[in-house]
């Protein structure tokens, strides 16, 4: 991984606000989409996109490229627009989101979007896709890293430990998972609906590197990312803890805003919010 | 080129996989506790680096396929197709037709071909599910030479596909040697009164009713229909055209199968009688042998000749 300083931080700090202000005004103009999924994962796909992943916009296929799949595809608007960003595709291309003819779909699709390594959208696939791309990486000698961001709800289905499994079986430690644990989905608290704790041991008990951060703390994220490279053996997971609706402070915490978009008095309250966070 | 008519069609598959994957460096075989069972350990025992085993996981199997797809590898995901078809159809609907990568999906011990393990381990419902999916193609060898002739034609297409197996041998129908094209049915007799459209296991049974039928001054062509999707409709109608009577006959329920790819073609292009051969939305039961237990659900050598019947009178009316 590159290096990082004082400024780095700064500097992603101010991209993980766009991307939470981008993702809010897409939500908010197509009237459809996921707010507090965005929100809570924004630090991580900032660190992700602007500062981990070798990737070239220039060469979205290029094969010796970092592979990111976003496994909680319901953050589409996130990453749409990281990676218009980073100069995948023109960020006037965000205006037209769900449109007909829009290669922008309502989840992640790797056929119309450049930049998408897998399409997405129904829970569950990211780690046990993430195996086979690593086990393929592997077996044709190249050196790329496989990452996929998951949701802490999306837990809770049993592909997700059956792709936990195989990782561990073949020691996969070129797959690194990010769990955007904000301990709310569509129907309430996580810890509610069904709880998923202790989320970590379960991680260790299945042979995996775990580590636990902050999941709004940039100079964190950095940190984690940057030990999963050092552990060859093991795949690695990073449990970061997340405020749903992080940044707006009427979202936060609160399952309404799952997958409600914003009305314009709401919108425009949580726009101010951003900017002054700034 | 050796006989292997009499081999059992997962033995042919099993067999030319492991060659195959000699010639190409890129075939994976992933299995999902069952190699031994869909004889993909042939493959395994020859390049032990390129086979998987995911355990009894079928839905990570096919997942885990779908990576190696991602990064241009050519991954056979062998299961039960009892299983493959319904507990990992969400993955096999999204994340490879969808998504569209490059998953071949060998399907073992499919329609009622694991008589011993009964209707749990059945797979008659397969064929009209997968043929429902975008992107999907829907292939079901007659034989052995057919199992494993498709396997570098599989290999080399690009796109998703469903190889449907059966466990045991079926009868032998093939010519060795003889062409095989995606997509293109194969007149394996022609007829004047009445044409049989089978697949896998049924056009050996097909050929033997036609037998029959001429004994009875009937003559009934049979068109092996190999590929079920896409589905060869100029051969399907050419036939109609000739016959003005069709027969469908398939190891599989007739709701949405093949006999429903084919009233599809006659409905919207050349309408003419039809009469399918297959499970009659039951399931089936446990028995001794594949054979009794076709013959005792509709997909006996009686039953096409008696649909035969039918659908010639059904042309007077």
């Amino acid at each position: 991984m590159k290096k990082y300083d004082d400024s780095g931080i700064a500097e992603l700090n101010k991209t993980a606000n766009y991307l939470r202000k981008q993702s809010l005004t897409m939500i908010y103009q197509r009237q459809a989409g996921h707010p507090g999924g965005c929100l809570s994962a924004a630090d991580i796909m900032a660190v992700l996109y602007f500062h981990v992943l070798r990737i070239d916009p220039q060469r979205p296929g290029w094969e010796g490229r970092d592979r990111f799949i976003l496994s909680k595809g319901h953050a589409s608007a996130l990453l749409y627009s990281a990676l218009a960003k980073r100069g995948f595709f023109p960020v006037s291309d965000l205006d037209h989101w769900g449109e007909l003819n829009c290669h922008l779909q309502g989840h992640p699709d790797r056929l119309k979007t450049a930049g998408v390594d897998m399409t997405s959208g129904i829970l569950g696939h990211g780690i046990a896709i993430a195996c086979g791309l690593a086990m393929a990486a592997r077996l044709q000698r190249q050196g790329f890293r496989t990452y996929t961001l998951l949701g802490d709800g999306e837990c809770q289905g049993g592909i997700v430990w059956e792709g936990v499994n195989a990782c561990a079986k073949y020691n996969l430690g070129n797959v690194t998972a990010i769990v955007d644990y904000n301990d709310v989905q569509l129907d309430g608290a996580v810890h509610d609906i069904m709880p998923m704790e202790p989320f970590a041991d379960k991680w260790r008990s299945f042979r995996w590197n775990v580590i636990s951060i902050d999941g709004h703390d940039v100079r964190q994220i950095l940190e984690a990312l940057q030990q999963a490279e050092t552990v060859a053996s093991q795949p690695t997971v990073i449990i970061a803890r997340t405020i749903k609706g992080k940044g707006v402070s009427f979202m936060e915490n609160k399952a309404h805003w799952h997958g409600v978009p914003p009305n314009k008095q709401e919108y425009e309250a949580a726009m101010a919010e951003l900017e002054r966070e700034k | 080129m050796t006989d292997i008519s009499g081999l059992a069609m997962r033995e042919a598959y099993g067999r030319a996989l492991a060659d195959y994957g000699a010639v190409n460096t890129r075939v994976v075989a992933l299995d999902a506790d069952t190699s031994s069972s869909t004889l993909s350990n042939f493959f395994a025992k020859r390049f032990p680096d390129r086979f998987f085993n995911f355990g009894i996981a079928e839905p990570c199997m096919i997942d885990a396929a779908v990576g190696f797809a991602l990064d241009g590898m050519v991954p056979f995901a062998n299961a039960f197709a009892a299983l493959v078809a319904l507990r990992a159809l969400e993955q096999v609907r999204t994340c490879v037709c969808y998504a569209r990568t490059n998953v071949k999906i060998a399907a073992s011990y499919a329609g009622v071909s694991d008589f011993k393990d009964g209707p749990t381990h059945h797979a008659i419902t397969d064929i009209a599910i997968m043929r429902s999916l975008p992107e999907m193609t829907v292939i079901v060898p007659a034989d052995s030479y057919q199992a494993a002739a498709f396997v570098p034609l599989i290999a080399e297409y690009d796109g998703p596909v469903y190889f449907r197996l059966n466990r045991a041998a079926t009868p032998a129908v093939s010519q060795p040697g003889e062409s095989l094209q995606i997509g293109k049915g194969v007149v394996r007799r022609p007829g004047r009164d009445v044409t049989i459209a089978a697949c896998g296991s049924m056009v050996g049974r097909s050929l033997k009713a036609a037998g029959l039928l001429s004994r009875e001054g009937i003559d009934a062509g049979v068109l092996d229909l190999h590929t079920v999707k896409p589905i060869d409709k100029e051969l399907i109608i050419s036939a109609a055209r000739q016959t003005g009577a069709m027969v469908s006959a398939e190891e599989h329920t007739i709701i949405g199968g093949l006999g429903s790819a084919v009233a599809e073609v006659l409905g919207e292009s050349f309408p003419v009688p039809l009469v399918r051969v297959g499970i009659h939305d039951t399931f089936a039961r446990t028995g001794p042998d594949p054979d009794a237990v076709m013959d005792a659900f509709g997909m006996g050598i009686a039953d096409i000749v008696k649909a035969c019947r039918e659908a010639i009178g059904l042309k007077r009316l």
